[in-house]
C-alpha cells in the first residue's frame, strides 16, 4: 500500500482495493491498536498491509506463532481498553478455537473483531468447513460481508456491535470476498493509544467453574442482545421486488442479485443471530423462498425451522431440497440450478469449439526451490527401500506430485510430527516426517516432545527455506524478522537440542551428495532423528535483490538425453523440444543441483 | 451495461498487474468495478486468472460461462482452457509464445501445436487477436513488459469501452519509476501491432 493511501487522504477519497487490503485500511480507521495472525490464504494479504501501514501509526502488529496465540494476545488488548483485530483462515479457527470458546464467557471492554477467512472449492485448503458454526458454538455474534466495500465498512460494524455488548464479533469472508477487488469509501485515520490498563476482575475473567457459571449466563444475555441488534441492523435489508422471495449472504448475493430477475432479495450481513423477526415476516410474504448461501446449509435450516414455527406453507428451497449444491463455491453460473423456480437472467451460450487435449498446468516447486533438492536425496538415500512420508501444509505439500511422490500422510498445520509417531508404533515401516520451519514453531514442537518422550523412532526432516514461503514470505521465530524491530532469531538446533532430541544433522540441500550421507546416516540411526535441511526460499531473496543467479548451460556434445534431469528432478526451468534438454535462462536460478544430478555432468556454469 | 474482462496466464506473468490496470482504469473513467483474482497454491508456474468487470450495477466479482466481453490470454494453452468463458462476440486477444508446463517436459502430457489452437478458435466462429507479444516485449527492451504490451494491444481494440489515454496512465502509475519508460514503448508496440 502507497503511502498516499496511508494517511491524510481526505474523507471520502475513493480507491479500488483488494477486500484483504480494505479490511487493514479499516483497521487503522477504526483505531485497531493491536492485531494479530498467523497467515493463511485467503486472509494473508491483510498481514502485509497491516504489517506495512502499522509502522506508520502506532498499531501494534504481530505474525504470532500460531493462531491460538494470536487470539490470546489479541483477547489480552481487548480486555485492557484497546480495540484488537485477529485473522486468520479457516483452519486457523480450529487451532485457536480453543481460547475463543470461552472468550464469549469473559467478554471484552474494547472492540475486538475476529476475522476467519473460509475457502469455498479449498483454492487453497485441505478442507471447505464452514467458520459461522464456531459463531454458534462459541455464543458470538457474526457478520459476513460480500463485497470489497461491505467487507471494510463491517470492520466498523463489528467494533461497534463488540463494543455495544462487550463481546467479540467473528468476521466471517471467503476467498471471492478476500480475493475480490472493488472502489472502497476511505475515512480519516484517527490517533489510536498504544497502552490501555487492565482492571483487574479476576471473578469475571477467571473462568475457574463458579465464575464460568456467571459468564455463560453473561454470553446467553449477550446473544439476546445481539438478536435485538440484529433485527433492526442495516446489515440486514431487502433489494428488489417480484413474487419469489431469496435470502442470500455473503459473496453469494452477489451472484443472486445481478444474474437473477424478478425476485425480491433479503441481504443478510448479520448472520448470527439470525434476524428471526424480520426472517419470518419476509417468509409470509411468498410461496416460495430459496436460500443462497456458500458450504453448509446454516442459514437454510434456521430458514425451515422459522417456516415451521410460522406455520406457513412457504415452500423453502436450496441445498437441502436439493436445488442447490452442498459442495464447492457457488458461481453466477449456480443460478442456473434454479431456472425452473425463478426468472434467471438471460445467459450467453458459447459456440461449439473443437476438444483439443490441453496439458493440466498443476502449481509446482519453483526452479531452484530447495525442498525438490531435499526430496530428491531423500529418495536417493532411500535407494528403492519404502517409506512412509508424513507431510505438513506449506510448499513442500506439492512433494506430492510424482516424480517426487514424497507425500503421503496429512491432516492439518503440525501434524507430520504427531502422525509420524503414530505411524512409526503402528508399523515396521521407515518413517520420514517433513516440515517446515514455520510450521514447525506454529505447532511442529509438541510433536517433537511427544516423539522424544514416547521414544518414537523416525527421522524428521525440517525444510528450512528461511520464510513462511507459501503464504507470501511473511516471518516466523526463526527469521529475526518481526514488527516493528529486529528480533534474536530461535536456533532451530539449539531447540530441538533443548527438547530432548540427540541426533541432529545439519544439511545444504543444494549440495546434493553430502544430503543424501546425513539422510542415510540419519536413517540408519536407532532413534529418533531430525536433519535440518537449510537453504532460503529463492524467491524471498530475489525480491529483497539477494539473489545471486549463476548461469547454467547444457554441454550438448556430453549430452546423452536420458533427460534424467526432468524426469527425475523436474525443475520447470529445465525444457526438451522433443530432441534436446536445454535450460530456459529466465526461470533457471543457477542452483547447480541439476548439474549434480547429471549422470553425464553435462550441465555447466556458463563461462 | 457491464463489460467483463477475463486475463489467463501462468503464475509469474503479471496477470495479477495487468487486471489492476484495467480495473483502475476504469475507476478513472467513473465506473462501477468488481475483480476477483486467483491466488494459486505456489508462487510460481501453476495457472493463474483474474476478472475485471466494470459498468453500472456490477457487483458480482466473477462472470458466467460464456459471459466474457475480452479475453486476455498470456499464454496459448490457457487462453484455450478459457474458451467457455467466451461468446460468439468476444474478442479475443493472446501472445502466441508457449510455457511449456512440467506435466509436458516431465513426459506425461503433451502440448498443442499453437497454430492448431488459433486455427480451432477461428473455425469454431471466435474472432482472436494472436499477438507476438513476448517478441514484442523483448523489442521494447525486457521480457518482463509482456503485460504492457497486450494493455497496449486491447487499448487499440475496435469497440473496447477504456480510453488509450486512461490505461496508460494507470499502467505508468503501476510501475516503478526505472522501469516507465519501457513500459510505455511495450504499449506503443502492443498497440501499433493492433492497427497494422
Amino acid at each position: 500500500m502507497s503511502k498516499e493511501r496511508l494517511n491524510l487522504v481526505p474523507q471520502g477519497t475513493k480507491a479500488l482495493m483488494l477486500a484483504n487490503e480494505a479490511i487493514a485500511r479499516a483497521c487503522l480507521e477504526a483505531g485497531v491498536a493491536v492485531a494479530a495472525t498467523y497467515p493463511g490464504t485467503p486472509s494473508s494479504e491483510i498481514g502485509g498491509y497491516l504489517e506495512s501501514m502499522s509502522k506508520h501509526t502506532g498499531m501494534y502488529f504481530e505474525y504470532s506463532i500460531n493462531e491460538k496465540v494470536a487470539l490470546e494476545v489479541g483477547a489480552a488488548a481487548a480486555v485492557s481498553g484497546l480495540r484488537s483485530f485477529v485473522f486468520f483462515k479457516h483452519v486457523g479457527l480450529n487451532v485457536a478455537s480453543d481460547p475463543f470458546m470461552s472468550l464469549g464467557y469473559v467478554g471484552v471492554r474494547k472492540g475486538m473483531v475476529v476475522l476467519s477467512a473460509d475457502d469455498p472449492s479449498m483454492h487453497s485448503s485441505q478442507n471447505e468447513q464452514d467458520s459461522r458454526f464456531y459463531a454458534r458454538l462459541a455464543g458470538v455474534p457474526m457478520i459476513e460481508p460480500a463485497t470489497p466495500a461491505e467487507a471494510k465498512e463491517m470492520v466498523h460494524v463489528g467494533f461497534e456491535i463488540s463494543e455495544k455488548l462487550e463481546t467479540p464479533v467473528l468476521l466471517r469472508t471467503s476467498t471471492r470476498v478476500n480475493h475480490a477487488r472493488g472502489i472502497v469509501e476511505l475515512r480519516a485515520l484517527p490517533n489510536i493509544s498504544r497502552k490501555g490498563h487492565f482492571e483487574k476482575d479476576p471473578f469475571r475473567f477467571v473462568p475457574v467453574p463458579a465464575v464460568a457459571r456467571k459468564g455463560r449466563i453473561r454470553q446467553l444475555e449477550c446473544m439476546k442482545s445481539a438478536l435485538a441488534i440484529s433485527e433492526e441492523s442495516p446489515l440486514n435489508f431487502e433489494i428488489g421486488d417480484g413474487s419469489v422471495g431469496i435470502i442470500a449472504s455473503g459473496v453469494a448475493y452477489t451472484y443472486a442479485k445481478e444474474f437473477i430477475e424478478d425476485a425480491c432479495i433479503l441481504k443478510l450481513g448479520f448472520t448470527w443471530p439470525l434476524p428471526e423477526y424480520k426472517v419470518k415476516k419476509f417468509l409470509r410474504r411468498f410461496d416460495r423462498v430459496i436460500v443462497f448461501e456458500e458450504l453448509a446449509p446454516l442459514v437454510e435450516e434456521h430458514v425451515q425451522r422459522m417456516a415451521r414455527e410460522e406455520g406457513c406453507q412457504t415452500q423453502v428451497l436450496g441445498k437441502l431440497s436439493g436445488h442447490l449444491p452442498m459442495a464447492f463455491e457457488y458461481t453466477p453460473d449456480t443460478v442456473l440450478a434454479l431456472r425452473e423456480q425463478i426468472s434467471v437472467k438471460n445467459m450467453k451460450k458459447t459456440p461449439k469449439f473443437e476438444s483439443i487435449p490441453l496439458p493440466t498446468r498443476p502449481p509446482v516447486l519453483c526452479a531452484g526451490c530447495p525442498h525438490r533438492a531435499t526430496f530428491y536425496a531423500v529418495k536417493k538415500a532411500l535407494n528403492g527401500r519404502e517409506a512412509i512420508f508424513s507431510t505438513d501444509i506449506g510448499c513442500y505439500t506439492l512433494g506430492l506430485n510424482p516424480p517426487l511422490n514424497s507425500a503421503d500422510f496429512l491432516l492439518c498445520m503440525g501434524s507430520s510430527v504427531g502422525a509420524a509417531g503414530g505411524f512409526a508404533e503402528s508399523t515396521d515401516q521407515k518413517v520420514i516426517a517433513f516440515i517446515g520451519d514455520s510450521t514447525l514453531f506454529h505447532s511442529g514442537i509438541p510433536g517433537i516432545i511427544n516423539a522424544v518422550f514416547n521414544k518414537h523412532h523416525f527421522l524428521l526432516v525440517v525444510l528450512d527455506n528461511g520464510t513462511t514461503a507459501m503464504t507470501g514470505h511473511q516471518p516466523h521465530p526463526g527469521t529475526g524478522r518481526s514488527s516493528p524491530s529486529p528480533t534474536t532469531p530461535v536456533d532451530i538446533e539449539m531447540m530441538l537440542k533443548g527438547l530432548g532430541v540427540h541426533n541432529i544433522g545439519t544439511v545444504d540441500p543444494y549440495d546434493l551428495s553430502a544430503t543424501i550421507q546425513a539422510i542415510k546416516t540419519a536413517l540408519d540411526t536407532d532413534e529418533f532423528s531430525a536433519i535440518i535441511s537449510r537453504r532460503p526460499c529463492p524467491l524471498a531473496l530475489m525480491r529483497r535483490g539477494k539473489l545471486e543467479r549463476k548461469a547454467f548451460i547444457i554441454d550438448k556434445s556430453k549430452c546423452v538425453r536420458c533427460r534424467t534431469c526432468f524426469t527425475k528432478f523436474t525443475c520447470p526451468a529445465l525444457s526438451w523440444d522433443g530432441i534436446d534438454v536445454s535450460i530456459i535462462s529466465e526461470l533457471c536460478i543457477g542452483c547447480g543441483c541439476c548439474a549434480q544430478v547429471c549422470p553425464k555432468r553435462a550441465i555447466e556454469v556458463s563461462k | 451495461m457491464t463489460f467483463n474482462i477475463l486475463i489467463v496466464g501462468v503464475g509469474g506473468q503479471g496477470v495479477l498487474l495487468a487486471s489492476r490496470v484495467f480495473g483502475e482504469a476504469a475507476m478513472s473513467e467513473g465506473h462501477e468495478v468488481a475483480m476477483s483474482e486467483v491466488h494459486g497454491m505456489a508462487q510460481r508456474g501453476g495457472s493463474v486468472s483474474a476478472v475485471v468487470r466494470f459498468g453500472r450495477g456490477t457487483i458480482s466479482p466473477l462472470i458466467p460461462k460464456a459471459g466474457a466481453d475480452l479475453i486476455l490470454g498470456f499464454e496459448p494453452v490457457e487462453t484455450y482452457r478459457a474458451l467457455q468463458y467466451a461468446n460468439e462476440n468476444t474478442m479475443i486477444v493472446t501472445d502466441v509464445q508457449k510455457i511449456i508446463p512440467i506435466t509436458v517436459t516431465a513426459g506425461s502430457e503433451s502440448y498443442p501445436e499453437v497454430e492448431k489452437l488459433i486455427t480451432a478458435m477461428r473455425d469454431a466462429g471466435f474472432s482472436v487477436l494472436p499477438l507476438e507479444a513476448t517478441r514484442l516485449a523483448e523489442k521494447a527492451g525486457s521480457k518482463l513488459t509482456v503485460n504492457s504490451v497486450l494493455i497496449g494491444a486491447v487499448s487499440a481494440l475496435k469497440g473496447f469501452p477504456l480510453s488509450e489515454e486512461s490505461l496508460r496512465s494507470a499502467l505508468i502509475a503501476s510501475v516503478p519509476e526505472k522501469a516507465k519508460k519501457i513500459n510505455e514503448q511495450a504499449f506503443d508496440l502492443g498497440r501499433e501491432a493492433v492497427k497494422l
